[in-house]
């Protein structure tokens, strides 16, 4: 207990931090290119044309079926070998991306899918053009269904970005293994690392939380200038 | 150039199929400007699927149909060849002949003033505040002004349905197409949106209404049009269909339908 809070907190922590810090990029990048990607392979393997939507569906498939660990192994070892270097850092993010995107174009696809017919219906008999339905009504919709998914899968990415320090990518895993074979304080290293990610994760949470509450347009409440009760009334 | 004025539309032999089951017949209908017609007659009978068909929500798979003198499909007597009008005309003419739905159908992630913008701004491409200004004249007339900062899951059925006439209303409309408009609403709530539709006749739209509501029908139809069987087995004015001279097809369903 001593040891931890008077030598191992004061000597390491900042250290640790600064892997934290890598994490939270890695998370942030990724998380935003995979929801972007992701986004286009629903619409894509949506689409009627068989072109386009077997090979998408095939790379869901392969990137769903293969753990990430190998997939970044792939990407950072044996890219190279066909002539496309990428430096640590960004083989990571391309593996978290490629990863993230599979997974979301699933929750994305079927969000779309889930939008009531009649929503389509009413914008289409409006005169709406197929790409205004689709971007007015149907991809609102289907975003704000499909928001509490993606924060599960932002805070589950967070944690997967431990596995890029297996490709030598210097985030809070990777400083911890630094650390420990410093000092061989395994212990008060892990439980340090368990407690970043733990904050990490709680903070996104709560900020996702927010975010969710404050687009959900039945929690938008409209300011009553009128109360509720002039129901009566506002009827003919 | 004088004379009656031409029919707002014209249906010729309009016909249906789902799935090998002909729906639609052989549909024929006309509407002149002000007129309000009623499509009454049993459930099955392909009422809701003329409406759908006139606005394209279904694809009809043969007859005529002209909006304004102008093809909205078409087929050729000597070659039997269906064409349909290309995409741009078809929503130039939904724009025009907007539907009220069953089931509301407002867009549930936009307050009521942007459900009834939307429209006008996206497809009319009316300017915002000209949009708004025209929304909250169209839902002064439904009596939902005070609500106009509401969502949709904020509102009753009734109140649902008339921000949805007030969506079609927003589209200065030549003609407006009611899908059951009170079928689903609660008894006490019908009558609220009933007495919209009223005051929208006193003003003269013209509207094309399927209901099952034949007290409604009796009170403010010019035409009545029963269909049955894919078809549309009688038409006449309102007082002759309800009156004591109603062919007797109709004074069956009548009887069922009403007691």
């Amino acid at each position: 207990m001593y040891n931890f809070f008077f030598y191992a907190v004061p000597e390491h922590f900042p250290f640790l931090l600064q892997g934290a810090l890598v994490t939270v990029e890695l998370s942030l990048i990724s998380m935003l290119l995979g929801t972007l990607l992701g986004f286009f392979l629903a619409v894509g393997r949506l689409s009627a044309r068989r072109a386009l939507r077997w090979p998408l569906d095939a790379f869901v498939e392969v990137v769903r079926d293969t753990p990430l660990i190998v997939q970044l192994l792939l990407i950072y070892f044996s890219l190279p070998e066909a002539g496309i270097v990428l430096s640590a850092f960004w083989a990571g993010i391309a593996g978290l991306t490629l990863n993230l995107a599979a997974y979301l174009s699933e929750v994305f696809r079927a969000a779309i899918v889930a939008v009531d017919k009649g929503q389509r219906e009413a914008a289409i008999s409006l005169g709406m053009s197929p790409v205004a339905v689709y971007c007015r009504v149907i991809i609102p919709q289907a975003a704000l269904a499909s928001l509490p998914t993606l924060g599960g899968y932002f805070i589950a990415l967070l944690k997967d970005c431990s596995l890029v320090s297996f490709i030598s990518v210097n985030e809070l895993l990777r400083h911890a293994t630094i650390v420990i074979s410093d000092t061989f304080d395994s212990m008060d290293t892990y439980i340090m690392v368990a407690i970043i990610y733990f904050m990490m994760s709680f903070i996104s949470a709560r900020i996702i939380r927010y975010v969710e509450v404050w687009l959900t347009p039945s929690n938008r409440r409209a300011t009553l200038s009128v109360p509720l009760t002039m129901d009566k009334e506002g009827a003919r | 150039m004088t004379g009656p004025k031409p029919p707002v539309l014209t249906v010729r032999q309009l016909r249906k199929t789902f799935q090998g089951n002909a729906v639609l017949r052989g549909v024929d209908l006309s509407l002149h400007e002000g007129e309000i017609a009623c499509l009454i007659g049993p459930s099955g009978t392909g009422k809701s699927t003329i409406l759908r068909c006139l606005n394209f929500l279904e694809q009809p798979d043969g007859g005529e149909i002209t909006f304004f003198g102008q093809y909205l499909c078409a087929e050729d007597g000597n070659s039997n060849i269906f064409r349909i009008a290309p995409p741009r005309v078809l929503q130039a003419a939904r724009a025009r002949m907007p539907m009220v739905f069953q089931h509301f159908n407002l867009f549930s992630h936009r307050t009521v003033m942007e459900n009834v913008v939307e429209g006008q701004v996206v497809v009319l491409r009316r300017g915002r505040a000209e949009a708004r200004d025209r929304a909250r004249d169209c839902l002064a007339r439904v009596g939902m002004l005070e609500r106009a900062d509401f969502y949709p899951d904020q509102l009753s059925g009734g109140q649902k349905q008339r921000v949805a006439i007030a969506r079609a209303l927003a589209m200065s409309p030549a003609l407006i197409l009611f899908d059951e408009p009170t079928s689903a609403l609660d008894p006490q709530l019908v009558q609220e949106v009933q007495g919209v539709i009223r005051d929208l006749s006193a003003e003269g739209m013209t509207m094309l209404i399927v209901t099952h509501e034949m007290r409604f029908v009796r009170s403010i139809a010019h035409t009545v049009h029963f269909c049955e069987g894919g078809r549309i087995a009688e038409s006449g004015a309102a007082a002759d269909i309800f009156g004591p001279n109603a062919p007797p097809r109709i004074q069956t369903f009548m009887e069922v339908a009403h007691g």
